[in-house]
């Protein structure tokens, strides 16, 4: 063991009751820090599991007007403007994709996608013996939504059941708000009707995303009845695009875009506000703790310069034995480490402690998701901040005593204390 | 460290002319008034005077605790007077023990930590040898069953035992002792001054020691009679 530190152990006891203090406040402080962290990165983290399980990593939308080149006459889109540059906000969109499968077949080959799935969707009016009301139906193939989607968990969390929805054409799965309002229960029958269109069909399942704009108007059915329902023989309305890496989302995208000629957008981007309202919540909660932390930072400057105040003896003593300057400083930057150390590791414990109990809080949530306990994320980096909070604040509190310490002179000091 | 008297000469400290002021403004004292001085190896030299006098003053500055106004001092041949707080720090650690007049202990430390907080400091000694020895001079200063008792649980006399063996801890080429037998019985006083009388001669270390005892005086190999900032003869 150093020396210097085995000085600052005996020093360390010498003001027993505030240095507990401090550390007590340490480790509040971190312990905390970590809580708070985990809460808001776990409903952040939830939230973004629900946006990606309901609606994709990637959505792949309308086909980017191919501005640079001369349209051939027989483009159906054709539009008579003309652009040579495409700034984002001047491009032109045409609405939909053309070629869906060999769309598809095209982002499979991206190394980063998990999963694809088509989207026909449509505007309807839904018709229940006792109520209508608007809603959305997406048609998709099941087996390939079920890859880029919760949809299962979501049903399973419903009712009804998605095996009878596969071997059902005439199957529907309706979000659980609008089989409420409608009065609906799996099993029944239910008109949707598109246009001059109109025809029943069987409510399959019920599924809950959690997030309520969307179980009060979605409906999914099967894609070959979607397109009848809706008259969209070819091309689908979007494509819905899994990732094995949903942080490389963006970056995907944007090759998307420039490969695909269609405009891709990852859910980073569709769900920006959300995610900087998280984030601005995160960082106001990292802030507010932090101030526990500063406080205990304070009297731990304050215990430290009274222990220089009540050791000057024994500082003397050692710089007339050929303890240095810096031995003295390093005994006093030691007490900081002490106490940062244990103050932190109690801090970790606290917060996991916490952080655990939390978990297992039930709550219950619905609006932009459905939880019915209190979210937390376990992530390594609320630690490491939570300690590198705590180790600025504790060590500029444990150098400023440290440095007049070691300023003392052994003369003055003897003098001083020998009259 | 033998006896043997090398081309440095046999002079372990030196010192000429020193002056030191104390105090500030209207109370700014002139203490110590053109000091010189020589401690030879193996000598035992004993300053002498009334109190307040100024054999303090001189000690702190010849332990490189305190620095002169004017004047100079010689360690070992070493000109240490102006030299940074760095060189004069290694110079403390390494040739110099001291014993306070206010024997200082460190309070939360026991008799043994005591003695070996300066060889922890040197780091020549492996953990084991730095116990041995610390033992073996509390032993000498007649402590030896009271090596892990508390600073604190130590009386006035045995403090100043524990300080005169921490100040041989090192075995420094300089022992300056500030009234060492100042709170000692006669028995006690006749051991340590034995000790240090001893350890010059084996070890031709010099040892400079501040009195008022004069039977102590009597037996050191000088007297150095100090009045009013100055030695007079
Ligand atoms: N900080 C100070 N300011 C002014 N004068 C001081 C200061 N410290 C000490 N003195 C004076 O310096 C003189 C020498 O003090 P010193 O401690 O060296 O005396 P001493 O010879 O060791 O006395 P004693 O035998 O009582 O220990 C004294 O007259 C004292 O009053
Ligand atoms: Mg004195």
């Amino acid at each position: 063991m150093s020396n210097n530190l085995r000085i600052a152990l005996r020093f360390l006891t010498a003001r027993k009751r505030s240095m507990l203090m401090s550390l007590s406040g340490i480790v509040f402080g971190v312990g905390f820090f970590i809580v708070t962290q985990a809460q808001t990165s776990g409903f952040e983290e939830f939230f973004v599991k629900t946006i990606l399980g309901t609606n994709g990593a990637i959505r792949i939308e309308d086909k980017l007007q191919a501005t640079m080149f001369f349209m051939p006459a027989t483009n159906s889109y054709q539009e008579s403007e003309f652009q040579l540059k495409t700034p984002r906000e001047a491009r032109k969109y045409i609405e939909g994709v053309e070629e869906p499968d060999a769309m598809m077949k095209a982002l499979r080959e991206f190394r980063n996608v998990s999963g694809v799935s088509i989207i026909v969707e449509g505007s309807v009016i839904a018709d229940s013996s006792f109520k209508n009301d608007t809603a959305k139906v997406l048609g998709i193939r099941l087996d390939d939504h079920l890859a880029v989607s919760d949809l299962a968990a979501q049903v399973g969390r419903g009712s009804g059941s998605l095996d009878d929805f596969r071997t059902t054409p005439q199957g529907l799965l309706m979000g659980l708000e609008l089989a409420k309002r409608l009065q609906l229960v799996v099993g029944d029958s239910v008109i949707l009707r598109a246009g001059t269109e109109q025809r029943r069909y069987r409510l399959s399942g019920i599924f809950t995303t959690g997030v309520r704009d969307i179980d009060r108007i979605r409906i999914y059915m099967h894609l070959g009845e979607a397109r009848s329902l809706l008259k969209k023989a070819t091309g689908a309305s979007s494509i819905q695009v899994a990732l094995f890496d949903r942080d490389r989302a963006p970056q995907d995208a944007a090759q998307m875009e420039q490969v695909l000629k269609h405009g891709a957008q990852s859910w980073q981007e569709r769900e920006v506000s959300w995610l900087e309202a998280f984030h601005a919540l995160q960082i106001s909660a990292a802030l507010t703790v932090s101030t526990i932390i500063l406080i205990s930072g304070l009297g731990m400057f304050n215990t430290l310069a009274m222990i220089v105040i009540e050791k000057t003896k024994e500082i003397a003593i050692l710089r007339s034995m050929g303890y240095t300057r810096q031995d003295i400083a390093r005994i006093f930057i030691w007490l900081g480490a002490i106490v940062l150390v244990i103050g932190t590791v109690g801090g970790w414990l606290l917060g996991a402690g916490v952080t655990y109990g939390v978990s297992k809080y039930p709550i219950h949530l619905r609006g932009i998701f459905s939880a019915d306990n209190f979210q937390v994320h376990w992530s390594i980096w609320h630690y490491v901040v939570g300690t590198i909070t705590a180790g600025v604040v504790v060590m500029t509190a444990a150098i400023i005593p440290a440095r007049r310490a070691a300023r003392l002179e052994p003369g003055d000091i003897i003098r001083g204390t020998s009259q | 460290m033998s006896a043997k008297v090398n081309s440095t000469a046999d002079i372990a400290l030196r010192c000429t002319n020193l002056h030191r002021y104390l105090g500030q403004g209207e109370g700014r004292v002139h203490v110590l008034r053109g000091v010189s001085f020589e401690a030879r190896r193996g000598n035992v030299t004993a300053i002498v005077g009334p109190s307040g006098c100024g054999k303090s003053t001189t000690l702190y500055l010849l332990g490189l605790l305190d620095r002169p106004d004017d004047g100079s001092i010689w360690i070992r041949d070493q000109l240490m007077s102006n030299s940074s707080d760095s060189d004069r720090t290694a110079a403390r650690g390494e040739h110099i023990g001291f014993v306070f007049q206010f024997h200082f202990l460190m309070q939360e430390f026991s008799a043994l930590d005591n003695v070996m907080m300066p060889m922890r400091k040197l780091g020549k000694l492996a953990e084991d040898e730095m116990a041995a020895r610390a033992a073996s001079l509390l032993n000498d200063v007649g402590l030896g069953d009271k090596t892990h008792r508390l600073a604190t649980q130590l009386s006035g006399g045995e403090q100043q035992r524990v300080a005169i063996a921490r100040a041989l801890a090192n075995q420094p080429a300089i022992i300056l002792a500030d009234e060492p037998t100042g709170n000692l019985d006669a028995k006690n006083s006749g051991i340590v001054f034995d000790l240090l009388t001893r350890l010059a001669k084996e070890n031709g270390q010099a040892v400079v020691l501040v009195t008022h005892n004069p039977d102590i005086a009597n037996r050191c190999d000088e007297i150095k009679p100090m009045r009013d900032g100055e030695f007079v003869n």
